[in-house]
């Protein structure tokens, strides 16, 4: 990205068009990060459904498992705590 | 059509992308994301001051995908009833095809304090506009201070020996402006959550949510209990989960039995100074068990 204009530069009507997932990567915040077990992971959404970033997807390809954007994710803990059986571990970041 | 699981929701675009500033486990991002799934691409968003603008909108990005205009505190209301008025004038005037959802996002703050006079405007007037409250029960942004929200005992930096008073009833002032549609909801019952969003979309007059959402900074709790706070908030009866609708108060998520306040109390910060003082506990217990026997809710059981 060049330089940005400054706050007398804009004009009226100014509009923001970059997205946050486009420059602001967060996972630099993250202390745990979530691992999942994917030998006992039954793809039910929760996980997916409650992370507030959102980086947990259903991957669109293959057979559809649960993907974390490690680049996002802040390390919540939402998911491990709200799995309904237990598979995803926080693990602490390296 | 009602959402019947969870897949259906998960299914739905995302209109709000990730890299926003709002912190770990913060329950203000689920809200902005179910209520952008349901709404949808055509929908303008109203965002009063708050974490949620802050955190969001942090110049030269934007977490948002649809239209968005940030306003002052006290008049999310006001300008989204201008944005409608707009709306229907140039759908009248034929130059446009297809209508929008006109949806504001406020905080407590922001609506049961500073915004509630431009919301009464909005109500009474019988604007078409969605009005949610995300409701984390302090000014979280500005370093938690107590606003109309707070609930009894809880402390915040301008009740340090905590609050002395009720938590306003927003419900009741929205149903006593007779509005068409209300409705609590909860981060936890996102099935119920996104029902209650389809819903106020959907009705042809002012609509209204208030959304209980937990704040891992301002309650003093860890990040990962954000989704089972707001969850042992409606088990132990504290935040029933109602809709009111053509005049009728109907409740939602039904609480067979329930859960002594003590444990939606004691995993947060904010109450660790009544913890001993069972006078106080006691004095929250009968304010769930007045709403428990308001809304029909089950007996506590231990």
């Amino acid at each position: 990205m060049g330089r940005l204009p400054k706050w007398n530069e804009m004009q009226e009507g100014f509009i923001t068009k970059t997205l946050s997932e486009s420059i602001n990567k967060t996972g630099t915040w993250r202390t745990f990060k979530p691992i999942i077990d994917y030998s006992r992971c039954t793809k039910c959404g929760w996980c997916v459904i409650y992370c507030p970033e959102p980086c947990i997807s259903f991957e669109s390809s293959g057979d559809g498992k649960v993907v974390i954007d490690y680049d996002f994710c802040k390390g919540c803990g939402i998911c491990a705590e709200e799995c309904p059986i237990k598979c995803i571990d926080m693990v602490m970041e390296e | 059509m009602p959402f019947k699981n969870l897949k259906e929701i998960i299914a739905r675009q995302d209109f709000f992308s990730p890299g926003h500033g709002l912190c770990a486990g913060c329950g203000a991002a689920q809200i902005a994301r179910i209520v952008m799934k349901i709404a949808g691409k055509d929908s303008i968003m109203v965002n009063a001051t708050g974490c949620l603008e802050v955190s969001t909108t942090t110049y030269p990005w934007t977490a948002w995908k649809v239209p968005y205009i940030h306003v002052a505190f006290e008049n999310a209301a006001a300008v989204a009833s201008g944005i409608r008025a707009a709306y229907d004038a140039l759908i009248m005037k034929k130059k446009l095809g297809k209508d929008v959802n006109v949806v504001v996002l406020a905080g407590d703050g922001g609506t049961a304090d500073i915004g509630l006079q431009a919301l009464s405007g909005a109500f009474e007037r019988g604007d078409r506009i969605t009005y949610i409250c995300y409701d984390n029960e302090a000014y979280m942004n500005t370093g938690i201070q107590r606003s109309g929200a707070t609930p009894y005992d809880a402390w915040t930096t301008t009740s340090p020996a905590g609050q002395k008073t009720l938590k306003k009833d927003l419900m009741g002032i929205a149903i006593a402006h007779r509005v068409k549609y209300a409705a609590t909801a909860t981060i936890s019952y996102l099935l119920d959550a996104a029902n209650k969003v389809e819903k106020a979309l959907s009705i042809s007059g002012p609509s209204f949510i208030h959304w209980l959402q937990p704040c891992t900074i301002g309650w003093r709790y860890d990040p990962k209990l954000t989704v089972k706070l707001s969850r042992l908030a409606v088990k132990t009866g504290l935040w029933p989960l109602y809709e009111h609708y053509d005049g009728i108060n109907k409740l939602t998520v039904q609480v067979p039995k329930r859960t002594p306040v003590l444990e939606y109390l004691k995993l947060q910060g904010r109450f660790r100074h009544i913890m001993d003082n069972q006078e106080e506990l006691a004095k929250i217990q009968s304010y769930a068990d007045e709403l428990a026997a308001k809304f029909g809710l089950g007996p506590v059981v231990e």
